[in-house]
């Protein structure tokens, strides 16, 4: 017998700190300040969080909480290493906690520092992650340091096999600067035109620097609640109707694996989409891990919004700006709001289905879509609707 | 002058034939001893039948180009001199693929390219030229 997890658990709490570069607190604190908010937000008490799901292991773990909050019995904890992916698996994770009675509320919790400690840019760090050793012992000596170098061959097989242009990643860019220019909490601030993009300097072809996501400091955390238990507290109820995740095949490395176009996700989204029992067309706007333009096109064709190959043509003519027929990405994604390894993408479609997205508010949204995608290809998907 | 050495790989158990050959110039891959499947990167089990036993068998170096980068942001100072460069993703003939840097010439999907080591720096560097 199985239970389906559709409706079972809300996203009852959401807290972020200000997004920066060049913060002088450390990751954990970060981490703590964004946990007490989204702790406040849905109207509880650290003491009463009694499950914990830390993203990553570059922060505080679950015993660091414990003891900081004086948690008298905290019931779950887990820890999901799949980088960007991991805060929409938490949320599966988180899912099943609570539909299960394992526990009440799961805090989901992610802070980070790169200003202050070197190694944790990206292109440093990922050589000391166990997954991706085989890139560490066969591709760094070569010369294939950072995540813009190990994507950068599966865009350009994208780009030659369907036509596929680098004024398409442009129109990505464009729309999440569009987006972050309505919120206050995103660190770019200046407009940018396909001009702009075409003039960037090219960092590992074809990804020039707009193609980029940030890095910068800050934390994000939610509360995750069972369906029930979210009903006594402060916030509208948000749902979480259907979520999955899903790996590549060959995950460890995009050279091997057997489609580099294809992504974990395409496998999480039919599961997702079926548990949320929902259609396309009824998704009034998407969040998508947005670490580089192209991973952006990719997941849209992978999640089934279009064919295969057609994600560049999809998304012309403003389909994802605000006012297009799928907003995405509305706080300004990794791209131009901040890198919280996208634990920023659920904060913000909760609240947009709150109503509480201020400028960038997507009128009468119901139901949205949100993608973690870490490690060169793990994907999560969760369906949320009000 | 300080000078920034490149990466190295860890010296691997499990690779350790392959970094031995290709120190003499010679690619090698790592095959399955029972159902003989070809496997790349080295690693303890074969996904085909589960079995721990595995030799390293020659290669053809022989391949076609299956997609590519060329960086021109330096990453890691030692690839300072060298940019920009091209890093080309081979399907090899044996049905697997393989990294490596580009010699030169037109990049398109299916280029006939040859696999070879340069021996000139500390780590072999594992090069395709258009064959």
């Amino acid at each position: 017998m199985s239970i389906s997890l559709r409706d079972q658990a809300c996203v009852s709490g959401i807290g972020e700190t200000i997004y920066m570069r060049g913060s002088s607190s450390s990751a954990f604190e970060l981490q703590i300040e964004s946990s007490l908010s989204a702790i406040a937000d849905a109207g509880l008490s650290p003491k009463d969080i009694d499950g914990i799901i830390p993203i990553g292991i570059v922060s505080g773990t679950a015993d660091d909480f414990i003891e900081n909050f004086g948690m008298p019995d905290l019931r779950f904890s887990a820890l999901i290493p799949h980088g960007g992916a991991s805060p929409v698996m938490a949320l599966q994770c988180a899912a099943a906690a609570v539909a299960t009675g394992a526990c009440n509320h799961v805090l989901i919790t992610f802070g980070r520092n790169v200003t202050g400690v070197s190694n944790n840019r990206a292109g440093a760090r990922i050589h000391g992650m166990p997954q991706f050793h085989y890139v560490t012992e066969f591709e760094y000596p070569i010369g294939a340091a950072a995540p813009a170098q190990l994507y950068a061959p599966m865009a350009r097989r994208h780009m030659e096999l369907y036509g596929t242009t680098s004024d398409h990643f442009a129109e990505v860019a464009i729309a999440c600067r569009e987006h972050a220019l309505l919120n206050d909490n995103a660190i770019m601030k200046k407009p940018i035109t396909l001009e702009d993009h075409r003039n960037s300097r090219m960092i590992s072809d074809p990804f020039r620097l707009l193609d980029c996501s940030l890095e910068s400091d800050g934390g994000a955390a939610i509360v995750v609640s069972s369906a029930e238990r979210a009903a006594d507290l402060r916030q509208k109820k948000v749902y979480i109707s259907g979520v999955a995740e899903g790996h590549p095949d060959m995950p460890g490395s995009i050279t091997q694996r057997p489609d580099m176009t294809s992504l974990g996700i395409a496998k999480a989204a039919r599961r997702a989409f079926e548990m949320a029992q929902v259609s396309h067309a009824d998704v009034d706007l998407v969040e998508l891990y947005d670490c580089f333009t192209y991973v952006v096109i990719r997941q849209l064709e992978d999640l089934g919004f279009c064919k295969k190959g057609e994600g560049g043509p999809f998304i012309e003519g403003g389909r994802l700006r605000l006012g297009g027929e799928l907003p995405c990405n509305t706080h300004g994604g990794l791209l131009s709001q901040a890198h919280v390894w996208g634990l920023n993408h659920v904060v913000e479609l909760v609240r947009q289905l709150r109503g509480q997205a201020g400028r960038a508010q997507v009128r009468d949204a119901r139901v949205g879509l949100v993608t973690g995608y870490g490690d060169m290809g793990d994907g999560a998907v969760a369906i949320l609707r009000n | 002058m300080e000078v920034i050495s490149k990466p190295v790989p860890q010296d691997v158990e499990l690779s350790r034939p392959y970094w031995q050959a290709a120190a003499r110039g010679e690619l090698v891959l790592q095959r399955c001893s029972d159902c003989g499947k070809i496997r790349h990167y080295p690693r303890l089990l074969c996904d085909a039948c589960y079995s721990r036993r595995s030799d390293f068998v020659p290669a053809s170096g022989q391949g076609k180009v299956h997609s590519w980068t060329i960086t021109h942001h330096v990453f890691h100072k030692a690839f300072a001199a060298e940019v920009p460069y091209a890093l080309v993703t081979v399907d090899l003939a044996e049905g697997v693929r393989a990294l490596g840097r580009w010699d030169g010439g037109e990049l398109s999907i299916g280029v006939p390219v040859q696999a070879y080591f340069n021996l000139s720096q500390g780590t072999p560097e594992l090069r395709f030229r258009v064959a």
